[in-house]
C-alpha cells in the first residue's frame, strides 16, 4: 500500500520530495500503476460493450455558465441506466460534463478534481480556468489508447474566470483537443440536435433563469431525436442534472427547481411539440 | 592511533533533543482550541504567504512549529499521504488518527537515525467531527512521539507556559470569538511574564467549522471577519460569531 509500508512506516521518499504541485505527477513517480492512462491495454481486438453517457450542453449568460446533462446511459440498444450522472463540480468554480465511456468518464472526473484540489491545497491558490482547461486536456490525451479500442470520453469543461470575471466554455475531441467555445455548447450523441436548438435560442443577455430553461429546451430537442439521450421522467422524477456557475461559485440546482423548470418546458411542448419558433428573418 | 570519544546513547539521544528543542523555541508559539463549533488555530505570523496552518484534507487541519522548510515538507507528504489515500480508498478513509501516526514514524525514524540531524519541528494534526466529542488533535513532538490532546494545546517557544494558561481558562462550548480572543491573550503573554500587544495584521488565524456545508471545513479568517471577531465582547459574542462563519 502506499504510506504505510517500507518497513519503518514513516513516509517514502517520494512524499517528502518538494518540487511538484501536481497530484497526477506525484501518482505517476509513486504509483503509476494509478494513473487511467499508463494501463497496459490487453492486445486484442473486438467491440466492448459497455454503458456510455450521452448528451451534456452548456451556455454561458452575462454573470455566468450553465452546465447541464440528461440522466441516461445507454449500451448499444440497451438503456443501462435511468439516472446517471454526468454532471460533476470540478472545483468551487468550475464543472466538467462527461460524454462516453461512462466508467472512464467517472475516473477521470474524480481525478481531475482531485487534481485541482491538491494543487489548491499544495500551493495556497487556485489554478487559473486555463490551467484546469489545460490538466483536463492532458488527461483525455493519456486516454488515447482507450479510446482507438472503443471507450473514449469526451467532456466539456464550464468554469467562472475570476479574472475576465465571465462564464467560459471549453469542448474537446478524444485527442485532446481543446478548444474555447463562445456563448454555447454541446458534446455526446444528441449534441447535433442541442446545438440546432441553442443555435436558434441563444442571446446574448439571458438571465439566469433563461439560461437555465434554453438548456433544458436544448436536451429535450436532444431526446426528440436522439434515441440515445433520455428526455425529463416525469412519472420517474427524473430530471436533467443543471448547474450554474458563477461569481458566488458553482451550484447544482435543487430537484424540485429542475423538476420545475423540465414541467414548464413539457407543458409548453404539449402545445407546441417542436418548441418555441425562432424568427424567418 | 587515537581511539573516538565515546558517547552513551543517553547522551547522543539528550543531545538531539536538545537540538531539536533549541530550534523549535526559536519560533513563535501557536494555540489550537476546541471551540462549540470546531476548531480554532490561532499563531503570530508576520507573513501574509507562508503559513503556519494549512489544510490537510476535508476534515483535518494542521499546524506547524519550528523550522519553516521541514515543516513544509512535512505538510506536504500529508497532503499526499490524505489524497493518495482517499483516491485509493474514499474520503472518509482518511483520518487524522492514520496521518498522526505517519508523521509520528517519520519524526521518529529522522530523530533516531544517526545519518539524518533530528526535525526542528512540532506538529498539530486536528480533525473535527460532527459533535465536539467527535474532535481530535495531536500533538507531535519532534521526537516522534505522540500526545492525544483535549481542549486546547500550544507549540512552539513558549509553550509550556502557554498550555498552563490555556488549561486553567479554557472551557467546553466556548463561542468562537471567546476562544479566539482567550488565544490571543495566551500569545500575548511572554516568558517574564509581561503581555504585549499583538496586531490583527500579525495574526494567523484558520478554522475548522463543522457547521460549514461544503465537504472541505477547513476556512482561513483574515481581514474584517478576523476585526469583527476580535471585537466581539461579552453579550454580542454569541450572535455575531454565528453569522460570521457563512
Amino acid at each position: 500500500m502506499e504510506a504505510n509500508t517500507r518497513s519503518t512506516g514513516r513516509l517514502p521518499a517520494a512524499f517528502l520530495t518538494p518540487g511538484s504541485s501536481s497530484f497526477m505527477d506525484f501518482l505517476s513517480e509513486h504509483q503509476p500503476e494509478l494513473l487511467p492512462g499508463k494501463r497496459q491495454l490487453p492486445a486484442v481486438q473486438g467491440v466492448l460493450e459497455a454503458p456510455h453517457g450521452t448528451t451534456i450542453v452548456a451556455v454561458t449568460f452575462p454573470g455566468g455558465v450553465v452546465l447541464a446533462g440528461d440522466r441516461r446511459a445507454t449500451m448499444g440498444n440497451v438503456i443501462a441506466q435511468r439516472d446517471i450522472e454526468k454532471v460533476f463540480p470540478a472545483d468551487e468554480y468550475s464543472a466538467v460534463g462527461i460524454a462516453g465511456t461512462a466508467g472512464l468518464a467517472v475516473e477521470m472526473v474524480k481525478l481531475f478534481q482531485l487534481e485541482l484540489e491538491h494543487f489548491e491545497k499544495v500551493e495556497g491558490a487556485q489554478l487559473s480556468l486555463e490551467g484546469k482547461a489545460n490538466r483536463l486536456s492532458t488527461m483525455i490525451r493519456s486516454n488515447l489508447g482507450m479510446a482507438m479500442q472503443g471507450l473514449a470520453v469526451v467532456p466539456l469543461f464550464a468554469g467562472y474566470d475570476l479574472d475576465r470575471e465571465r462564464g467560459r466554455i471549453f469542448s474537446y475531441d478524444v485527442t485532446g483537443g481543446r478548444s474555447e467555445e463562445q456563448n454555447y455548447a454541446a458534446t455526446g450523441s444528441g449534441s447535433i440536435f442541442a446545438r440546432g436548438a441553442m443555435k436558434k435560442l441563444f442571446r446574448d443577455d439571458l438571465s439566469e433563469e433563461q439560461a437555465t430553461t434554453l438548456v433544458v429546451q436544448a436536451l429535450y430537442d436532444a431526446a426528440d431525436d436522439d434515441s440515445a439521450t433520455g428526455g425529463p421522467d416525469v412519472a420517474r422524477r427524473i430530471y436533467p442534472i443543471i448547474t450554474v456557475i458563477t461569481e458566488d461559485g458553482f451550484r447544482r440546482l435543487t430537484e424540485e427547481e429542475a423538476s420545475v423548470l423540465s414541467r414548464s418546458v413539457l407543458q409548453a411542448r404539449l402545445e407546441q411539440p417542436d418548441g418555441p419558433r425562432a424568427a424567418l428573418l | 592511533m587515537s581511539t573516538p570519544f565515546y558517547v552513551s546513547p543517553q547522551q547522543a539521544m539528550a543531545d538531539r533533543a536538545e537540538y531539536a528543542r533549541k530550534g523549535i523555541a526559536r519560533g513563535r508559539s501557536l494555540v489550537v482550541l476546541q471551540y462549540a463549533d470546531g476548531i480554532v488555530f490561532v499563531g503570530e505570523n508576520p507573513s501574509r504567504a507562508l503559513h503556519k496552518f494549512s489544510e490537510i484534507y476535508d476534515r483535518i487541519g494542521f499546524a506547524a512549529a519550528g523550522k519553516y522548510n521541514e515543516y513544509e515538507n512535512l505538510r506536504i507528504g500529508g497532503v499526499r499521504y490524505a489524497d493518495l489515500r482517499g483516491y485509493t480508498y474514499d474520503r472518509d478513509d482518511v483520518t487524522a488518527r492514520g496521518l498522526a501516526n505517519v508523521y509520528a514514524q517519520t519524526l521518529g525514524t529522522i530523530f533516531s537515525s544517526a545519518a539524518e540531524k533530528p526535525y526542528e519541528v512540532e506538529l498539530v494534526v486536528a480533525e473535527v467531527g460532527d459533535t465536539p466529542e467527535g474532535d481530535q488533535i495531536y500533538r507531535l513532538p519532534h521526537d516522534g512521539s505522540i500526545v492525544d490532546e483535549h481542549g486546547s494545546v500550544a507549540v512552539g517557544g513558549n509553550a509550556e507556559q502557554i498550555s498552563g494558561f490555556l488549561d486553567q481558562r479554557h472551557r467546553d462550548g466556548m463561542s468562537l470569538a471567546e476562544a479566539l480572543k482567550l488565544a490571543v491573550q495566551a500569545l500575548s503573554r511572554d516568558t517574564n511574564g509581561t503581555e504585549r500587544e499583538i496586531p490583527a495584521e500579525r495574526l494567523e488565524v484558520a478554522v475548522l467549522d463543522r457547521t460549514r456545508p461544503q465537504k472541505r471545513k477547513f476556512k482561513r479568517i483574515v481581514g474584517r471577519q478576523l476585526g469583527r471577531l476580535l471585537e466581539a465582547d461579552g453579550a454580542a459574542t454569541e450572535a455575531e460569531s454565528s453569522d460570521e462563519e457563512e
